[in-house]
């Protein structure tokens, strides 16, 4: 990819430079808690599953300073063309890594309840959902550091996996409160968790395709791929 | 039909609106109807070549705003556009200049007949030295033969549409050198628009003028939209921004990229474009 020459003014580029950074640590956070908020659930980890509660005010103070900044940047230089792009992108990324961090924090909350019941069948489908809607944020983000619109847009058409791992799960829960009316506590929760993974995977695409258009100045089209059938999904009872 | 999932109902992030209904907008927004057509256009200052294959119109009714750097060949082309080029010697245009059908750089063109029709408002404001009156009826006379009452008539409606009327009508036989920087401008203005020309050029008019001063010139150009198409040569890219319908930017004598406004300074597709406007330039 092209580089784009300096700023002739100098400190200008510096703070499109400190924007993109912090945007990054900002996004290197929400990272580390969905990765931690998975650790808790499957090692029924209450303890980890508290730190990462606690940790999550760090991500909205990030988003408020950010913000701010931001705000100043459009007020004070009039950013046009690729500048203008990435503020207002910086602006919604960190909106949607703000719900990131929110829904991580929602998830530990419930594997500090989830510890405490009898464990539910194996959480594979968990594992494997939280490391691909990582890796989707994880990819967003490193697209937006490294101005590189062919990464988002991938990221962007690799949702539909993480919706088909979703699926499975909310069908295998629907049938451990079918088996047995104990397992309905576990199992809500657990259903709760795999919404959250699943709604993180959605900001990370977001993200994507924010990032998008912020390097390439063009927009994707309008309809994401997605596979998500659960909300189609009748429950008979037994007998 | 798809069903609407669930994330798209359940939360915002989902309802992430696109970017681009603004381009589209502004894209849709722009007069494709050509007042001025410019063909292959090349000019010459002796045997340098100033600008190179210009190709573009300015769309009827419409502000086209021309930015690059100093050197870039604006100025040129609007020194072409009313032939002010053919009072030096050894300077040159090739190619083709359409209005209404006809190409003003040909030779035998009528040039007064021409800057009757593509009036230009400069840099500086240039009023004569006599009356505030007799600077809007000078142009006038030249070109048209009116009463006393048609001529008081024409000189209130180019100082209304000017928007200075309010400020002078009580003194149209005062000297114009005692204005304001700012009412010597829309003075020149009024100037220019009693001949009732089809094209008015802007070249940076708002340079020399104070903030206020400046924004009432481009509330005005915005105004004159409505009965004139007008090109304006601006070093100024907010200006550009705030005024023009379509923006073209030119480097090194060459038209690099044309846009609507709402597109150059969002997304612009040259590499050139984008550095210049967010101020990477060299």
């Amino acid at each position: 990819m092209e580089t784009m020459p300096e700023h002739t003014v100098r400190s200008y580029g510096e703070e499109l430079r400190r924007l993109r950074e912090m945007v990054a640590r900002m996004g290197g956070l929400a990272e580390r808690q969905v990765a931690d908020a998975t650790s808790a659930l499957v090692r029924r980890d209450a303890e980890l599953a508290t730190e990462v509660m606690g940790r999550d005010s760090a991500i909205d103070t990030l988003e408020r300073e950010i913000e701010a900044f931001c705000i100043r940047l459009l007020a004070l230089r009039q950013p046009v063309g690729q500048d203008l792009r990435l503020i207002i992108a910086a602006l919604k990324i960190i909106h949607s890594i703000e719900r990131i961090g929110d829904y991580a924090r929602n998830a530990a909350k419930r594997s500090v309840v989830l510890a405490q019941q009898p464990p539910l069948g194996s959480l594979n489908g968990f594992q494997r959902m939280a490391k691909l809607v990582q890796e989707n944020l994880k990819g967003a983000m490193d697209a937006l550091v490294n101005d590189d619109a062919t990464r988002a847009g991938e990221v962007w058409n690799s949702d539909q996996s993480v919706d088909e791992v979703y699926n499975g799960i909310f069908r295998e829960m629907l049938t451990f409160m079918m088996e047995d009316p104990r397992n309905i506590t576990a199992a809500t929760h657990l259903l709760f968790v795999a919404k959250n993974l699943e709604r993180i995977g959605d900001h990370a695409t977001n993200i994507a395709e924010t990032v998008y258009y912020a390097v390439s100045g063009e927009t994707l089209g309008e309809e994401r791929p997605k596979a998500d059938s659960s909300a189609f999904a009748v429950v008979r009872p037994p007998g | 039909m798809t069903p609407p999932s669930e994330a798209q109902t359940t939360d915002s992030a989902a309802q992430n609106a696109s970017f681009g209904g603004m381009q589209a907008r502004s894209a849709a927004a722009l007069n494709e109807t050509a007042r001025v057509t410019v063909r292959n256009l090349d000019f010459f200052y002796g045997e340098n070549k100033a600008l190179k294959g210009i190709n573009f119109l300015l769309p009827e009714k419409q502000v086209t705003g021309m930015i690059g750097p100093s050197g870039c060949g604006k100025s040129t082309l609007l020194r072409v556009l009313n032939r002010m080029y053919s009072l030096y010697p050894g300077q040159r245009a090739e190619g083709e200049v359409l209005l209404d059908g006809e190409n003003i750089i040909a030779d035998g063109v009528d040039m007064n007949a021409l800057r009757a029709k593509i009036g230009m408002v400069f840099q500086k404001p240039t009023p004569f030295p006599m009356s505030i009156y007799d600077n809007i009826a000078f142009g006038i006379k030249l070109h048209e033969k009116l009463s006393k009452a048609q001529l008081d008539e024409r000189i209130e409606w180019a100082l209304t549409r000017a928007a200075i009327w309010g400020e002078v009508k009580d003194r149209l036989n005062a000297s114009a050198m005692g204005l304001s920087g700012g009412q010597q401008q829309r003075l020149c203005i009024a100037r220019t628009i009693a001949v009732r020309p089809e094209v008015i050029l802007f070249d940076e008019p708002t340079s020399a003028l104070d903030p206020i001063s400046t924004l009432k010139i481009e509330e005005l150009i915005d105004e004159l939209k409505r009965d004139f198409t007008i090109a304006i040569v601006t070093h100024n890219m907010q200006q550009a921004a705030r005024c023009a319908d379509q923006v073209a930017f030119f480097y090194l004598g060459e038209l690099i990229e044309v846009a609507p406004a709402g597109q150059l300074f969002t997304a612009p597709k040259h590499p050139k474009t984008q550095e210049y406007i967010t101020g990477r330039f060299g």
